[in-house]
C-alpha cells in the first residue's frame, strides 16, 4: 500500500526537479543560484523593497519628488511611457509571422511575445506603485466608465492586451506542462488573438501620445503636435524591433544553452532582416517628425535650449541609429545593427521622458525630476523583471522548441 | 381587398419615409451645439476692487474644513513668492507689482475656474470629475484612482494631490462651495469679501454686469472679460485694469473647449476596431494563399524531376 504513494511523491519530486529546478537536485540548484547577476539583483531588491513598502505606508511623496506641477514622474516615464512601446515586440513579431507570412522569423516569435507580456505586466506593476489608490485599478473596468477619456482607453487596452498576450504565450506554458489538449486550444485562437492584439496595440500605443493632446499649453510646442498619436505608434514599431534584436542577442550570449542550435545559426540573418525593417520604420518616423515640426511651424524655437535638445534627439537618437541600421544591413555587419538597436532603444527613453516629463510644464522656473528613492524603486522592479524573464527562458520552450512538439507550428 | 404590387411598394415607401422624417423631427441637437444650462452660476472678480486682505483664503479654508492659513493674514511677506493652489489651499491671492513705480500692485485671486467644458472631466477615466448642472465642477473621491491625469490636463494648473496620504489620497480643488449654494448661500469667498470684489450670480447675468462696468467706466478696465471664451469659457470671470498677460493669466489657451483636443482621436477608435480586422485578415489570407501557391509549385517541380 505504501508503494504507489512513494512512487507518486518521487514522481512529483522528479517533476519539480525537471521543470522547476533545471533538472538539478535541490542542493546543487541552490548552490547554482550564487552568480554575480543574482547577487547584484538581490542586493538591489533588498534595498529597494523597503522603499516600495514605505510608499504604501507614507504615500507617494515618500519615494518621489512628485509635485502638483509635475504630477507624472519617472514611474510613468519609465514604466508606462517607455515600457509600453518597448514591449510592442509581441504584436510586431506576431503580425510578421502570422499575418504577413514571414515564417522564417518564427524562432523570434515566442521571445517577442514573452518580452511583450513581461513588459505589459510590469507596466501594470509600475502603475500599482504610481496610482494614488492602486487597489481601485479595476474601477474603470467594472464600476465607472469615463468613456470620454484617453486614459480610459489606455486602461482597458493595457488590461485586454495583457490578457491577449498571455493567451498568445499559452502554447509555451502548456508545452512545458505537457498539457496537449490545452496547447491545441491555445493554438487554435492564434490568428484571432494576433489580429485583436494588433488592433489593441495600434490604439493604445498611439493613445499614450494622445494623452498629452489634452495639454496644448503645457507641453513644449516642439513636442506638442496633433501628430503625437501617430508619432508614438510609429516609434513603437522600431522600438519593438530593436528590443527583439537586443533580447535575442543577450540570450544567445548569456544563456546559449537555452537557444536551439538552429536558432543560433539563423540569428545573424534574422537580425539583419529585423534591422532592415527598423531602418525603414525609422526613416518614416524621421520624416513624420519633420512633418510635425513643419506643421507646427516652430522652426524659430530650434535655437532655444529646448530646440537644441530636440535636435540632439533627432540626430543622435533617430538619424544616427537609422543610418547605422542601413549601414549594418548593407554590409551585413550584425554588430552594427545591434549597436543601432541599442541606440534606438535609448532614443525611445529620451523621447518618452521628454514628452511626459522634461518638456511638460517647461515654462515653470523650478522643476525637479529624479529622486534617488524613485530611481532605486525602478531599479528594484527592473531587477525583478530580469529575474522573472530569465526564470521563464530557463524553463519554458521560448528560444528553443520543446522536443515533443518539434516542427509542429 | 386586393393590393397591387405597385401600390404595396408605394405604401412601404411612404411608411419608411414617414418613419425617417419623424426620426429626424425627434432628433436631439448635436452635443457640439449645447451651450450649457441657462441658469448655471458663476463668479465675477473685479480685480480693481481686490485689496489683498486674503480673507477669502481664510473663509475658504473654514468652509472646506482645511487647516487655517499658515501665514497670518496680516503678514504681507506671503506675497513675495507667487503661490499656486495645493491640497490645503483651494484658493490663493497673489500680488503683481507693476514696472511703473507709481502704479499700485494688483492682487489676483486664483482658484478652480470651473470650466464650461472642463479638461479635467474629459481626462478622468472613471468620471470622478463632472460638470454639474448648476455650474461647479465636482469631484467624487469615492471612485478616483489617483492617476492625476486631471492635473496634467487642467489648463490653469489647479487640481492638487495629497502625495503624503497613503490610504485615502484625493485630488483637491475648489468646489465653488457646491453645498453652500444648494443651501441657498453664497460661496464663502464671495460672502466674506469686504470690498465686494467677488460677485456671485448667474453666469449670463455676470457677463452683462461686467460689460456694463466696462462701458460705464471708459478707460478704466481692459476691454476684455477673462473667462468668457478662454478654454471654451469658465464659470469664474475676471475684470482687470491692467492687461491680463501681466498678472499671471494664461493667454495661450485659445477658445476651443479642451475636450475637443482628444475628441478626434477618440472618434477614430471604433473605426480601427471595425476596419483593422478586415485589413489584417486580408493580409493573412493573401500571404496564406501565396504560400499555398508556392508549395504547389514546389510539388510540381519535384514531380517534374521524378519523371525525368
Amino acid at each position: 500500500m505504501m508503494k504507489p504513494t512513494a512512487n507518486g511523491s518521487i514522481a512529483v519530486q522528479q517533476w519539480i526537479q525537471d521543470n522547476l529546478l533545471l533538472g538539478r537536485p535541490m542542493p546543487r540548484y541552490l548552490r547554482g543560484l550564487i552568480t554575480p547577476l543574482n547577487v547584484i539583483a538581490g542586493l538591489i531588491i533588498v534595498i529597494g523593497l523597503p522603499l516600495i513598502v514605505s510608499r504604501y505606508v507614507f504615500g507617494l511623496g515618500a519615494v518621489t519628488h512628485a509635485s502638483d506641477d509635475q504630477p507624472w514622474g519617472a514611474f510613468l516615464g519609465w514604466g508606462l511611457f517607455s515600457g509600453v512601446p518597448l514591449a510592442s515586440t509581441g504584436f510586431i513579431m506576431a503580425s510578421a509571422v502570422y499575418l504577413f507570412g514571414l515564417k522564417q522569423y518564427y524562432p523570434l516569435l515566442r521571445p517577442a511575445v514573452l518580452t511583450g507580456f513581461i513588459g505589459y505586466f510590469f507596466a501594470v506593476v509600475y502603475l500599482l506603485v504610481d496610482l494614488g489608490q492602486p487597489w481601485r485599478l479595476p474601477y474603470p473596468m467594472i464600476l465607472s466608465f469615463g468613456t470620454g477619456s484617453v486614459m480610459f482607453l489606455v486602461a482597458w487596452h493595457v488590461a485586454l492586451y495583457l490578457s491577449t498576450q498571455f493567451v498568445e504565450f499559452c502554447p509555451a506554458i502548456f508545452e512545458w506542462l505537457g498539457a496537449d489538449r490545452f496547447r491545441r486550444w491555445a493554438l487554435s485562437v492564434t490568428i484571432g488573438a494576433t489580429i485583436f492584439g494588433v488592433i489593441l496595440s495600434t490604439l493604445h500605443q498611439s493613445a499614450l501620445g494622445a494623452l498629452l493632446l489634452l495639454a496644448p499649453a503645457k507641453l513644449h510646442p516642439l513636442w506638442y503636435s496633433p501628430y503625437l498619436p501617430l508619432l508614438f505608434f510609429v516609434s513603437s514599431i522600431f522600438a519593438g524591433l530593436s528590443m527583439v534584436i537586443v533580447e535575442s542577442t543577450l540570450i544567445s550570449r548569456f544563456l546559449p544553452a537555452r537557444m536551439d542550435p538552429a536558432n543560433h545559426q539563423a540569428l545573424d540573418r534574422l537580425t539583419l532582416g529585423l534591422g532592415k525593417g527598423a531602418a525603414l520604420v525609422m526613416i518614416t518616423y524621421f520624416a513624420l517628425k519633420v512633418v510635425a515640426l513643419a506643421h507646427g511651424h516652430h522652426w524659430n524655437l530650434l535655437g532655444t535650449k529646448y530646440g537644441i535638445w530636440f535636435l540632439i534627439e533627432m540626430v543622435a537618437f533617430v538619424l544616427l541609429p537609422c543610418f547605422l541600421f542601413v549601414l549594418g544591413v548593407r554590409n551585413a555587419r550584425v554588430g552594427i545593427v545591434r549597436l543601432a538597436a541599442c541606440i534606438a532603444i535609448l532614443g525611445i527613453f529620451a523621447n518618452r521622458f521628454t514628452v511626459s516629463m522634461f518638456a511638460f510644464n517647461w515654462q515653470l522656473p523650478h522643476r525637479e525630476f529624479f529622486y534617488w528613492k524613485e530611481i532605486l524603486v525602478i531599479a528594484t522592479i527592473v531587477s525583478i523583471e530580469i529575474l522573472v524573464y530569465r526564470w521563464i527562458v530557463n524553463r519554458l520552450p521560448v528560444h528553443r522548441e520543446h522536443p515533443k512538439y518539434r516542427a509542429m507550428h | 381587398m386586393k393590393t397591387s404590387r405597385r401600390n404595396f411598394i408605394r405604401e412601404i415607401a411612404a411608411g419608411a419615409g414617414t418613419m425617417l422624417f419623424s426620426l429626424r423631427a425627434n432628433a436631439v441637437d448635436p452635443v457640439e451645439d449645447f451651450t450649457g444650462h441657462p441658469d448655471r452660476i458663476g463668479m465675477l472678480v473685479d480685480l480693481s476692487l481686490c485689496i489683498g486682505c486674503r480673507k477669502c483664503e481664510e473663509a475658504c479654508k473654514q468652509a472646506n474644513h482645511l487647516p487655517p492659513p499658515t501665514v497670518p493674514l496680516e503678514d504681507k511677506s506671503v506675497f513675495e513668492q507667487p503661490r499656486r493652489t495645493d491640497a490645503e489651499h483651494y484658493t490663493v491671492v497673489n500680488r503683481f507689482v507693476s514696472d511703473q513705480p507709481d502704479e499700485p500692485p494688483v492682487f489676483v485671486k486664483k482658484q478652480c475656474m470651473h470650466c464650461e467644458e472642463p479638461a479635467c472631466a474629459s481626462a478622468c477615466l472613471v468620471g470622478a470629475l463632472t460638470k454639474s448642472r448648476e455650474g461647479p465642477v465636482l469631484y467624487n473621491k469615492d471612485i478616483c484612482l489617483g492617476c492625476r491625469y486631471c492635473m496634467i490636463a487642467c489648463p490653469f494648473s489647479i487640481p492638487a494631490y495629497e502625495y503624503h496620504n497613503a490610504t485615502t489620497p484625493q485630488v483637491r480643488k475648489c468646489t465653488l462651495c457646491y453645498e453652500r449654494i444648494k443651501d441657498g448661500q453664497m460661496p464663502a469667498c464671495a460672502a466674506i469679501c469686504p470690498n465686494e470684489a467677488i460677485t456671485f450670480g448667474k453666469r449670463t447675468d455676470l457677463i452683462k454686469l461686467a460689460e456694463e462696468k466696462i462701458i460705464r467706466n471708459p478707460g478704466k478696465y481692459q476691454d476684455h472679460i477673462y473667462g468668457v471664451t478662454e478654454a471654451g469659457g469658465t464659470s469664474w470671470l475676471y475684470l482687470s485694469e491692467v492687461p491680463f498677460a501681466t498678472i499671471g493669466f494664461p493667454m495661450d489657451l485659445g477658445t476651443k473647449p479642451f475636450p475637443d483636443y482628444t475628441r478626434g482621436f477618440l472618434s477614430a477608435v471604433p473605426v480601427v476596431f471595425v476596419v483593422w480586422p478586415a485589413l489584417l485578415g486580408g493580409f493573412y489570407l493573401f500571404s496564406k494563399n501565396r504560400q499555398q501557391r508556392l508549395s504547389k509549385a514546389d510539388d510540381l517541380d519535384i514531380h517534374g524531376k521524378e519523371t525525368e
